[in-house]
């Protein structure tokens, strides 16, 4: 971990230039070279807005500046339809910020994704995550037609082709592989509960080098799981986030329960938000305290703090939780090294 | 077929070796087949399939079997049609985030293949389709030797 010299001078000029690519880094980014260094990441996720206003994107990331260490720019979530992903990362980056993009099987052929893989690499994206993507059923276009060409595991397969071989899947060649770090998602909370290590595993041997996890709000299962991917030496390849969220009360709690695909709330959750008088501060409190037990776990590199319409509050629990220690993440503002301030 | 795609998987062992007694048996006829008829039968032969491993598995004829590696639970009733599942919205009850009446097809291939005694095989990749297979015969791509005997593509053995 030493090979991360924290200084300047690893730091370009204009914050939207690449960063140098460090020995051993798969990526130009800085993502990269938190979890490489051995900090324990905060990602969040940015909703893209439903609007063609650039300065939108940016107000909505600035929300998180000094927080979180990567930003995920979803792929038209819930298939709704927003902003996408891409439009919203090259934007990202060129002010500095290290945006994740996520690419959903749901919408686009392997054509278009590996043309959209280069676009990205080409506007200094340097991290993607890789998704099945939620049914279109469950947005507001439930009449469009579904694509899934590839899965989330064909799809890191074919981006790692990208980079490794310098490749297509045809096997024409590339004149600059895109440089980027595999990302894949991992549910340890619903079934099969018993299978999802060796999901993980089929996930990592794909190409994914880190994963962001759905929601957690169970402490035991999550426990479990994470004993049985470092049994099975995962914890070692991969740098697995565990997805946190702030529920802003036992109602919403209650609706994403019975509404979200793969959201799965214990009771007592739901019941803490009940009988809190003040459920908004409850829920951040929740979201801190499992942060802070996320972090306790061997084998956890990391915490990604989802907080749909709850956005302006991503700082309050991460400050809340301690997390960060005495690291200041990077921002455009305030930037003592390439990754941020750690003293 | 619902239910008989149900009893498929639950008695996933029985037909893992059926399987692997009948399949050879059916190449080997077919390579007969197709030196003496060449295509002229691919037709009903590709009913034939269509008929039987759509009333067992509920087979959608991707033309890229892997039922032998999916615990005998065809990935292709898969709302999302992933070959490498579960996905993450997997109901609390085991049931398909998008058709909650049916139970998730990778929930029904991971229990499958732990009855299996190649099941373990679940645990290689699968790389996504070829699309141009689609309706076509499994079992007549690899008399052809268009595919290796256990479905794997042998181009895809060459690239991932």
């Amino acid at each position: 971990m030493s090979d991360l010299a924290l200084n300047t001078e690893n730091y370009g000029t204009n914050p939207g230039d690449p960063l140098p690519r460090l020995e051993g880094h798969v990526s130009h980014g800085r993502f990269e070279r938190v979890l490489k260094a051995g900090h324990f990441a905060v990602t969040t996720e940015i909703a893209p807005p439903d609007s063609a206003d650039p300065d939108e994107v940016l107000k909505r990331a600035a929300m998180f500046d000094g927080y979180v260490d990567a930003i995920n720019a979803t792929d038209g979530s819930g298939a709704h339809c927003h902003m996408s992903s891409l439009a919203v990362c090259a934007i990202l980056t060129r002010i500095g910020y290290s945006p994740i993009l996520q690419i959903s099987c749901r919408d686009r052929n392997r054509i278009s994704i590996q043309g959209d893989t280069l676009g990205a690499a080409a506007l200094g994206v340097t991290n993607v995550l890789c998704l099945s993507g939620d049914d279109v059923g469950a947005g507001d276009h439930p009449e469009a037609k579904p694509v899934f060409d590839l899965d989330s595991i064909s799809l890191a397969q074919t981006i790692r082709t990208m980079r490794d071989k310098s490749e297509f899947l045809s096997g024409r060649k590339l004149d600059l592989a895109p440089r980027l770090f595999i990302g894949s998602s991992i549910n340890p909370f619903v079934p099969p509960i018993e299978n999802r290590a060796d999901q993980l595993a089929k996930k990592i041997a794909s190409g994914a080098e880190y994963i962001q996890s759905q929601y957690c709000f169970d402490m035991p299962v999550l426990k479990d799981f994470m004993a049985r991917a470092q049994d099975m030496g995962l914890t070692e390849k991969s740098y697995i986030i565990i997805g946190v969220g702030v529920l802003p009360s036992a109602k919403t709690a209650a609706w994403m329960r019975a509404n979200v695909p793969g959201v799965h709330i214990p009771d007592d959750i739901i019941k803490r938000l009940e009988q809190a008088e003040k459920p908004k501060l409850e829920g951040r409190k929740i979201c801190a305290e499992i942060m802070q037990q996320v972090k306790e776990i061997d084998g956890a590199a990391g915490v990604h703090v989802m907080a749909y319409r709850q956005e302006k509050w991503v700082g309050d629990v991460v400050k809340r939780s301690g997390v960060l220690g005495d690291r200041k993440p990077w921002s455009p503002e305030d930037h003592s090294t390439s990754i941020g301030t750690v003293s | 077929m619902y239910k008989i795609r149900l009893f498929a998987v639950k008695h996933a062992r029985f037909f893992e070796g059926l399987y692997a007694a009948v399949n050879p048996a059916i190449v080997a006829v077919l390579k007969g087949v197709d030196k003496i008829f060449g295509k002229t039968l691919d037709r009903p032969i590709t009913a034939m399939e269509a008929g039987l491993k759509g009333a067992l598995f509920d087979c959608k004829m991707c033309g890229n079997c892997a039922l032998s590696k999916t615990g005998m639970s065809c990935p292709m009733n898969c709302p999302k049609t992933i070959r490498n599942g579960p996905c993450g919205g997997v109901r609390a009850d085991g049931t398909c985030e998008v058709k909650p009446e049916m139970k998730c097809v990778w929930v029904q291939g991971w229990d499958g293949a732990s009855r299996m005694k190649t099941g373990d095989k679940i645990k290689n990749i699968e790389f996504a389709v070829d699309h141009r297979q689609q309706g076509k015969s499994t079992w007549l791509r690899i008399a052809r030797g268009e595919i290796n005997a256990d479905g794997t593509a042998v181009r895809e053995a060459e690239n991932v």
